[in-house]
């Protein structure tokens, strides 16, 4: 029965986060704190700070924490195919779509309009993410002299990197992660 | 069968080490998957990817989820796009549940703190890199209706808050209008 629950729970989180992680995070807290009694509000928030500092997507995250919580590891695997079956159901749809019709010319069209706003986007994420990095919150503050002057060092040196030899981004993230233990126990 | 057998191997294991370093939302996965399946396998074009973006974008769910079923079924249908949901959601599924019984002196712990800030800065300069990357692509066409949706785009993602999928929508019905208005262009020239 908590199966089911956890289940439909994390389906309907699933479904209506559109837009990524920091969509799923208002649903999570109303499924999860307010509808049921599976977190409190200290665990969410902390759930929300573990699912930044991992890796793997928020929702999958906080679906498996939020179902080991409630119901061991059998809750975890529950509550992740509750929160991806939307995905695979809706997207496993669009990719028949979009292969059977992408040589239309207008579907052509379409996806010519598409393309810069999804660079758009990414550049938009990547900035918010430099922000929090450098200033450890999501908004720009009003004075930039407070800096994190080790991260925009890792930052502008991770860039170069990329830029000059074409590096593997997982070996740039690893380097960057070392560099922060080395730099942050040296200043 | 053979090579179909190591495509699932492959495309398993790319998922996998993927999702595995996909630290900070899901736009971090769309420059290592595109260093992956575009520069590294070939599986996917330039454009293709980007056009995959929008719809991993554009759907429910987690982006990271999204683009790993529209790579999968490129690469080899809906057998194919399981196997990268998979490879996809292991990952954190084990990491999670291995942090969650200590998770309380994880979140605390100092040296896993410094990797963390550290990594973010990294995580900030791939994407910077895949933007410049896909940004000179854009401006490369020489076209100015691309460049002022990618600066219209931003705007209103950036400073007006506005609905991700009401901009795809514009977006999408803009560059149908401009084809259509180029080829009754093409037409009348043709006469």
């Amino acid at each position: 029965m908590i199966y089911l629950e956890l289940f439909w729970s994390f389906v309907q989180i699933g479904l209506f986060s559109i837009g990524g992680g920091y969509a799923a995070m208002p649903l999570i807290q109303y499924q999860a704190v307010d509808l049921h009694p599976w977190l409190t509000m200290t665990q969410f928030a902390d759930i929300m700070t573990i699912a930044e500092m991992t890796p793997g997507p928020v929702a999958v995250n906080s679906a498996t924490f939020v179902g080991i919580q409630v119901a061991g590891i059998p809750g975890a695997v529950v509550a992740t195919v509750g929160c991806i079956l939307p995905s695979c159901v809706i997207v496993t749809l669009l990719a028949y779509l979009y292969y059977r019709f992408r040589g239309l010319t207008i579907v052509q069209g379409v996806l010519a309009g598409l393309r810069p706003a999804v660079v758009a986007m990414i550049a938009s994420a990547g900035i918010s993410l430099a922000i929090l990095s450098f200033y450890g919150q999501r908004a720009l503050p009003e004075s930039l002299g407070g800096i994190n002057k080790i991260s925009l060092v890792i930052f502008a040196a991770g860039l170069f990197i990329l830029r000059k030899w074409k590096a593997n981004p997982i070996y740039v993230m690893a380097g960057a992660g070392l560099a922060g233990v080395l730099l942050y126990s040296i200043f | 069968m053979k090579g179909n057998k190591d495509k699932y191997g492959k495309l398993f294991l790319s998922a996998f080490k993927l999702s595995a370093c996909t630290f900070g939302g899901g736009f971090v996965i769309i420059p290592l998957m595109r260093k992956k399946f575009v520069e590294e396998l070939h599986w996917i074009e330039e454009q293709e990817m980007l056009d995959l973006t929008a719809i991993a974008q554009s759907s429910p769910g987690a982006i990271a989820v999204n683009a790993a079923i529209l790579v999968g079924y490129h690469a080899a249908g809906i057998a194919g796009a399981g196997i990268a949901v998979l490879g996809t959601v292991l990952p954190p599924l084990i990491i999670i549940s291995v942090i969650s019984f200590f998770y309380t002196a994880f979140r605390d712990n100092v040296i896993v703190n410094m990797a963390m800030t550290g990594m973010l800065a990294g995580v900030a300069a791939v994407i910077f890199d895949v933007v410049i990357t896909m940004g000179k692509d854009i401006l490369k066409k020489k076209r100015l209706l691309p460049v002022f949706v990618l600066l219209a785009a931003f705007a209103a993602v950036r400073f007006f808050n506005i609905n991700i999928i009401l901009i795809i929508l514009v977006c999408g019905v803009l560059g149908a209008a401009d084809t259509i208005y180029q080829g009754k262009k093409k037409e009348g020239a043709g006469i």
